[in-house]
């Protein structure tokens, strides 16, 4: 497959590069970091099931949307076509730092709702125009449920969430296949000094699951396993639990 | 968040975090020790005194590069070798030298020198390491090999982590033939013709290891079986790759009885009559052959929640066969019985200021923690101090500091070096503090 990686370099995007090249994938990685992308892309490469192929790589970075269609533009010219495209980059804060800073959580709605969206229309569009592809993109399971520890990042997951959703039941039908992973807790940098709650995913099975998830088009994809029915509970407590609850 | 706690590979806790990142150059700064994957059985890879948090490496696991033609790697320090192993060994690449798990990182790999099945013709891991990326104590960011800062890179093949954090490391690769592994399989039923088997098969095979019985009585203790091998030639191999073990897991902690002379006489026994014949030969995996023991992904938890430690040790080729027999026979009276005992024996000394192995017989064996652990640690101590020997740190929680001094004629080279890359003692662990007298008073000096 010819697959595109947006947040390519760390935590999740980089377990699903390092997997997808060792299965022979052919690879084109985005991300924000500049010093990053060629360590990461070197990583892919190394571990590359396919010899002589070399792993492409280019900026992109969700708080600047004008540099989306460049970067998508490079990811073609490197791939031919592409395949599907993989999207973990987000901004993440606990909410305690996020309600003591107004601006970061301007920033994340920003990024995690507005730009992903824009930066999907933008992928679908491309997907379409080739006849069809997978859009695999990372919400949360923090989206499912209005929660305490999780009232502003939840929110702009809920709103991803719900955008996919929508293009799954608009375009399903013109080979647009849609791929909503909500992940629960994984052991990434992201969740770095957060004490790992139970079923705590590592990110390599994650990675697993995810490229599975991906190859047979599966709408929604909980990882790791449990958290779905954690969370079908969840989503039935009465309004009077949640207030009492710090879930 | 209540109360954090880590530990190492035995479970004994201590308070203490640790703190992921795949940016290593970045943590390293100030940090005071690094962490692969905690399969240190005791406290090498837990804070020391006045901190309360070690960086753990393992979200850092990118090659660099990987040369085709030669088999040199470089890699960040927390690649997993599992992850190596499944890349490389269909490709006809294999670790120079493994431990008895493939959940370590490169870079504990490199701080605690290990060793394997192949150490008498290999030597330990860091023979074959050809560089090292560290940052000091002070923030520097240094390279070192055996010919740059050899000082330091012979320090750091063994040191623990305490000489700088380790962030890269570049080792030589071996070729493999296949994918598989030739072993044969001798059952023997005394210490004796054991110890002699093992020596003998040095000489004809790469690799050896052996399993002895101690919880067997009389003429029988220390019968065991002895396991040879060698990669199989691809005329002797299967044509497919082997498959992958599926992982299993021990999902409760069983309870601190279950494992009791009783059933380690009972487990040691099986263990030795699953093979009839007397030697057996054949084609495995390598998996099973290197890893028997990852098997089961959480097998610490078999000992309960009390914790466990190994007691490792390595007996100088002069103290004999006697020696190892003394050792036997102390352990069995102590009731230091252990479901595992594993013998090897061992080549020449590597050039690891503080390296484990030195030429001659090395022992490990399991040890629930209870209220005799102490006394049982110090007993086995004065035996092998009195015999030349000195036990592996990457085990040990309960060895005191006056009999590793005894033991250890090269510590005061290896403070040197602390001395010269890390003169306030800034970097420690549990371990440190507890064997070098590393103290809050000595790092704000």
């Amino acid at each position: 497959m010819k697959i595109v990686i947006l947040g390519a370099t760390r935590g999740m995007g980089r377990a699903l590069a390092q997997q997808a090249a060792a299965r022979g994938d052919e690879l084109f990685l985005l991300g924000n970091e500049v010093d990053e992308l060629p360590r990461s892309a070197a990583d892919a490469h190394a571990r590359s099931a396919r010899q002589g192929s070399t792993i492409g790589f280019a900026l992109c970075d969700l708080e600047r949307p004008e540099g989306f269609g460049p970067a998508l533009d490079s990811a073609t010219a490197h791939l031919g076509k592409i395949d599907a495209v993989i999207v973990t980059a987000a901004l993440f804060a606990t909410q305690d730092k996020l309600e003591a800073d107004p601006e970061f959580a301007r920033r994340l709605l920003t990024v995690n709702f507005a730009n992903t969206v824009v930066f999907c229309e933008d992928v679908r569009k491309r997907l379409l125009a080739a006849g069809g592809g997978t859009l695999v993109v990372f919400s949360s399971v923090a989206g499912d449920r209005g929660r305490k520890p999780v009232a502003i990042y939840g929110a702009s997951k809920a709103g991803l969430s719900h955008y996919l959703e929508s293009i799954d039941h608009k375009f399903h039908a013109q080979g647009l296949s849609v791929v909503t992973i909500k992940p629960g807790f994984i052991k990434t940098g992201m969740t770095a000094g957060l004490k790992p709650p139970p079923f705590a995913g590592e990110p390599e099975k994650v990675a697993a699951e995810v490229l599975r998830a991906m190859d047979r088009g599966t709408p929604v994809l909980y990882t790791p396993a449990p958290w779905r029915w954690v969370m079908f509970i969840i989503k039935r407590l009465p309004r009077f639990v949640m207030r009492k609850i710090n879930f | 968040m209540t109360d954090p706690t880590l530990s190492g590979w035995g479970r004994l806790p201590a308070p203490g975090i640790e703190l992921l990142g795949e940016d290593l150059p970045r943590l390293a700064r100030g940090a005071r020790l690094f962490r692969g994957l905690g399969r240190s059985y005791g406290d090498s890879s837990l804070p020391g005194d006045g901190v309360d948090r070690v960086i753990g490496t393992r979200l850092a696991n990118r090659i660099i590069w990987f040369d085709t033609e030669t088999g040199v790697l470089r890699a960040e320090a927390g690649v997993c070798l599992r992850d190596l192993n499944v890349t490389f060994i269909h490709r006809g690449w294999f670790t120079p030298v493994t431990p008895g798990t493939q959940f370590v990182t490169l870079g504990g790999m490199v701080a605690s020198d290990v060793h394997g099945k192949n150490h008498h013709v290999s030597g330990c891991f860091g023979s074959h390491v050809r560089a090292l990326r560290i940052c000091l104590a002070s923030g520097d960011i240094v390279s070192c090999s055996p010919t740059e800062h050899a000082d330091l890179f012979w320090g750091s093949v063994g040191g623990m982590g305490l000489l700088g954090h380790i962030l890269e490391v570049e080792v030589q690769l071996q070729r493999i033939p296949s994918s598989w592994i030739q072993m044969e399989s001798e059952r023997l039923g005394s210490l004796g013709e054991f110890l002699s088997a093992i020596q003998e098969a040095a000489a004809q095979w790469p690799m050896t290891v052996g399993w002895i019985d101690l919880a067997a009585s009389g003429k029988s203790r220390g019968r065991g079986l002895l396991n040879k091998g060698r990669w199989a030639l691809p005329t002797e191999a299967p044509d497919r790759p082997p498959t992958l073990k599926k992982e299993k897991r021990l999902p409760i902690d069983l309870p601190n009885f279950a494992l009791n002379p009783l059933t380690i006489r009972a487990f040691n026994a099986a263990y030795y009559w699953k093979q009839l014949r007397k030697k057996s030969l054949g084609v495995v995996s390598w998996e099973p052959f290197f890893y028997p023991l990852d098997a089961i992904l959480d097998w610490n938890r078999g000992y309960g929640k009390r914790g466990f430690v190994q007691y490792q040790c390595v007996l100088p080729r002069a103290s004999g066969i006697e020696g190892m027999q003394a050792l036997v026979e102390r352990l069995a009276k102590l009731r230091g019985i252990s479901p595992v005992t594993v013998i090897k024996d061992c080549g020449a000394q590597g050039q690891g200021t503080l390296s484990f192995p030195m030429q001659g017989m090395s022992l490990a064996v399991d040890m629930p923690v209870n209220a005799g652990i102490q006394s049982l640690t110090d007993q086995l101590n004065d035996l092998v101090i009195g015999l030349g020997g000195r036990i592996y740190l990457s085990k040990d929680r309960f060895t005191r500091a006056d009999h590793f001094k005894a033991m250890e004629p090269r510590l005061p080279a290896f403070l040197e070096l602390r001395q010269k890359w890390d003169p306030q003692r800034r970097l420690r662990s549990a371990q440190s503090v507890r064997l070098f007298g590393d103290s809050n008073k000595e790092s704000e000096r």
